[in-house]
């Protein structure tokens, strides 16, 4: 194999981590940006989706199953999170940090919850033939680059969320709400936009594409209690190197820390590359520390 | 008018000159080319329409909004880009709308932490105070009638009160150039002509910017008014001179139509 | 009432911590060592009032600056074992052949304790003056530290041959040639772990009440009228952060002591942010609160874990949502919310605020 192939090999690695990243950064991105606060069960969402991909599966078993189990997934992680959000965190909403720390204990619960269901090794889902292959290039200066077909569909869930949200956003009524309590929260609210149903649709939103997020995820690999934890500190990295709130700004950071946690991992371990990530993300915010995209705004702290 | 400014730099009582300062927020210019000097010791009164950019203006001096062309120049050296506590280290001091009081300390702690001399982080580990600046704190919470509540926690004071201990704060700092932004916002017309007084009295020791809409009170001050309209300068003299302006009428009242 | 329990509470404190020495005779001996190792988290606990009760900066990764003072004083114990030029076993199986230079400089017990201050110190400060001096804070920040937290749980676990990897550095001997199985060094240890308690304690209570305090608490309530007033905040918050971390150091170190074993399974991202729950039960604001919420979390831990593992983690999940939606300030904003309350009807006392404990901004 040679170097072109290792290196094209690994971007393409990257891009894929890099669409787990966003759909696992989006929900998070979107309610930091209305409320300025962080869901920290949001790993939990994931979890929530592989589990619900799984139990989906023993049901309608077959080749489409895994397509039922999106929905599927999408509504019951959305459902959570609209019980976290109306729960604890509309209470706790002027207080970010106390957030954080309630939403952990949340985490923890749901966490264990799983552990006392499904045991704490996990389940497998396996992926349907249509997905159990892989590309590879045979000749030429790539060959032996190898693409497998699970990948391919994490790279286009992620691109079919993403243009869906843009959409979402841009066109219709929510979309505009969204931007309204976006940019000022407080003038939304007393020209009769109803701010905390905002709030709770967008987190459910957020939730739900976590849950989406969490299907691919057990297409790569058993469905464990906590491997929402392993996914979602990089996705917080994503926030804080995306800008507040910015769909732009998530996509373009999960693609930074996706390439970048790739293109090291030709040199270095896991380990190092996750020390090496977060070198960079301090060294990202000497040069840019409110983010790819910036707000500028006026409002005093 | 820059090469006029450039000259007028060099003048010995000269205190603080904007100059051509334009500041864009992402295509919306709150500023546009605005210039605007001020002596030491006197007294400016800046007023202006809604949008006009009157805070804009004060946010560019002390720091908090930056030029996007243009400088700001104070005592001969330009602050236009140093850190806010840098402007303010160098004798710029400025009250906000809000009430910036400190408000899990005392009175007096904040009138201390105000008035405190070096601020640097090294000298805030002592427990004690030197005996002058105790004076002058105590002289200033004499002044804004506060003596009686200087260990009452600042969050717990009334709005006018939290008020005045701004801008006794903002007199505690020796500040050469003091920029209050509506120092009157929520007092009644008693509070409003003691608050004039307090203010002409720092003429003198302090030049003073003041933003206010408020024209009772602004003749109150009898200072030199400038005239702001759309981040531009409109027009500048004494308030008698702008109350009979046609140009300034206009703005106020042809142009509140849109 | 209330006023009396304010005018003695120097001498209560007096008496409580004559009780605490007096621990080795009054309490069995498992108790001691689950007491000692306790108070030893602590003094972490105070560190994270000042960071996060008093600066408002919340970390979720205290447990980095807990292991690296435990790892230095373990890097010591464990060459306290070895004879001439051998290395520990783990490092043999890896094929190293000598002691990093970075465990050597250890050996020496003067530079191991000094290592343990300042090693967490210089970290911290570093860390957070990047991060501080760009404006970054809040939310941010605390998810800044906790990647931290896993990263350093991660290298510690992936550099097997210098750290021991997933199992970290046990079996120690002696302690600057004392035996540590000996009863004389077992209490000493624990004297010497209330005397850092009581002086962590002291340092923190005299620096809030400092101008440093001050512009500290100011810091929290409005950065930017800090700012305004002349003052840059970032060494403020570099320096609080800074002296928690020495104070984790220190904790680890002790807890290291009493524990008599340093792994990645104390450090990392979960530990971490229990230590905080730690101070949230205890009350943010109080000292008291914060060494009460410290030995109560970890007793009960001590006490349900051993019996039914996975309702612990139910408990503290739950604990984790509740106190801090219900109980900001703790147990000790508890305690002074009723007792002014009594007092109020009893008698007519003022009721003055608590010497740490003072009312939400």
């Amino acid at each position: 194999m040679g170097t072109y192939t290792l290196f094209v090999g690994q971007i393409f690695n990257g891009f894929s981590v890099a669409s787990l990243f966003v759909l696992a950064a989006l929900g998070l991105a979107l309610s930091f940006g209305l409320m300025r606060v962080i869901n920290m069960a949001h790993g939990e969402m994931l979890m929530l989706g592989g589990y619900l991909a799984y139990l989906t599966l023993l049901v309608v078993p077959g080749p489409l199953g895994i397509l039922v189990a999106m929905p599927v997934a999408f509504v019951g992680a959305a459902l959570v999170g609209a019980v976290i959000e109306s729960t604890v965190i509309r209470r706790l909403s002027s207080r970010p940090l106390d957030t954080l720390l309630a939403t952990w204990g949340v985490s923890l619960i749901l966490q264990q919850a799983a552990r006392n269901i499904f045991g704490a090794i996990g389940v497998g889902v396996t992926a349907p033939e249509w997905l159990n292959h892989s590309f590879r290039v045979e000749t030429g200066l790539l060959a032996g680059l190898n693409l497998p077909a699970t990948r391919i569909f994490i790279l286009a869930v992620a691109i079919v969320v993403l243009a869906g949200l843009g959409l979402l956003m841009a066109k219709t009524r929510i979309g505009l709400l969204v931007r309204a309590v976006n940019q000022d929260r407080f003038m939304a609210g007393a020209s009769g936009i109803n701010v905390r149903q905002v709030d709770l649709a967008v987190f459910c939103l957020g939730a739900g594409i976590a849950g989406l997020a969490g299907v691919v995820l057990a297409l790569l690999g058993p469905v464990t209690p906590n491997v929402g934890q392993t996914y979602i500190i990089p996705a917080f990295l994503v926030v804080i190197l995306g800008g507040l709130g910015s769909l732009v700004g998530t996509t373009i950071a999960s693609v930074m820390v996706g390439l970048f946690s790739a293109l090291v991992q030709i040199f270095v371990d896991v380990s190092m590359s996750q020390v090496l990530l977060l070198l960079f993300v301090i060294a990202f915010i000497q040069f840019r520390p409110q983010g790819v995209i910036a707000v500028r705004s006026r409002a005093l702290d | 008018m820059a090469q006029a400014l450039h000259e007028q730099l060099t003048e010995p009582n000269l205190l603080l000159a904007v100059d051509g300062v334009t500041v864009d927020f992402d295509g919306f210019k709150a500023l546009n080319g605005f210039s605007l000097t001020i002596d030491k010791g006197s007294l400016r009164v800046v007023i202006g329409p809604n949008g006009a950019g009157k805070s804009t203006l004060c946010d560019t001096i002390i720091g908090r909004v930056r030029a996007t062309s243009g400088r700001v120049v104070f005592k001969g050296e330009e602050i236009t880009y140093l850190p806010e506590f840098e402007i303010v280290r160098r004798g710029v001091c400025r009250k906000f709308q809000t009430p910036g009081v400190l408000p899990t300390l005392t009175v007096l702690d904040n009138l201390m932490i105000a008035g405190q001399k070096d601020r640097s982080w090294r000298r805030s580990f002592g427990l004690r105070q030197a005996p002058e600046e105790k004076e002058k704190i105590e002289k200033i919470l004499e002044t804004v009638g506060l003596t009686d509540r200087s260990h009452i926690l600042a969050g717990e004071l009334a709005h006018g009160e939290k008020q005045w201990l701004e801008i006794g704060m903002v007199v505690a700092t020796d500040a050469e150039l003091l920029l209050l932004d509506e120092p009157t916002a929520g007092m009644g017309p008693k509070e409003t002509s003691k608050t004039a007084d307090l203010i002409r009295g720092l003429g003198g020791q302090h030049a003073v910017l003041v933003i206010d809409h408020d024209m009772s009170f602004i003749e109150q001050l009898n200072g030199r008014v400038t005239v702001m309209h759309q981040g531009q300068f409109l027009k500048e003299g004494s308030v008698a001179e702008i109350r009979k302006d046609p140009d300034v009428a206009a703005v106020y009242l042809g142009r509140a139509a849109d | 009432m209330y006023a009396r329990i304010l005018r003695f509470r120097w001498t209560i404190a007096i008496v409580v911590v004559i009780i605490a020495a007096l621990a080795p005779w009054l309490v069995s001996a498992y108790t001691l060592t689950l007491l000692g190792r306790f108070l030893a988290m602590s003094i972490l606990a105070i560190g994270l009032v000042l960071l996060w009760g008093e600066a408002g900066i919340l970390s979720l990764g205290q447990g980095v600056f807990f292991g690296l003072g435990g790892y230095v004083i373990a890097m010591n114990l464990k060459q306290a074992t070895l004879g001439e030029g051998e290395i520990p076993d783990f490092m043999t199986w890896s094929g190293l052949d000598a002691l990093p230079w970075w465990w050597t400089i250890f050996s020496h017990p003067l530079l191991a304790m000094l290592g343990v201050i300042l090693v967490p110190a210089a970290v911290g400060a570093v860390f957070s003056w990047l991060v501080f001096r760009r404006r970054v804070g809040g939310v941010y920040f605390a998810l800044i530290t906790q990647a931290l937290a896993l990263c350093f749980a991660t290298l510690l676990v992936s550099q097997q041959q210098y750290t021991g990897g997933f199992n970290g550095l046990t079996d120690f001997k002696t302690l600057f040639g004392f035996d540590l199985g000996a009863i004389g060094t077992i209490y000493t240890l624990y004297w010497v772990t209330v005397a850092f308690v009581v002086a962590a304690f002291a340092i923190t209570y005299w620096l809030l009440a400092t101008r440093y305090g001050k512009l500290l608490r100011a810091t929290r309530d409005g950065e930017n009228r800090v700012r305004f007033l002349g003052y840059d905040p970032a060494p403020y918050k570099v320096i609080a952060f800074s002296i928690a971390a020495a104070f984790a150091g220190i904790a680890g170190a002790l807890f290291t002591l009493h524990a008599g074993v340093v792994s990645p399974a104390l450090v990392g991202v979960v530990p971490s942010i229990e230590m905080v729950i730690w101070v949230a039960i205890g009350g943010r604001k109080s000292l008291w609160g914060a060494i009460a919420g410290t030995l109560i979390v970890n007793f009960a831990r001590d006490q349900i874990s051993s019996a039914l593992p996975s309702l612990w983690l139910y408990a503290l999940g739950l604990a984790f949502v509740l106190v801090v939606t219900f109980l900001p300030d703790g147990l000790a904003g508890l305690g002074t919310n009723l007792v002014s309350r009594l007092t109020k009807r009893s008698d007519d006392a003022p009721a003055g605020a608590a010497p740490i404990v003072r009312a939400e901004g």
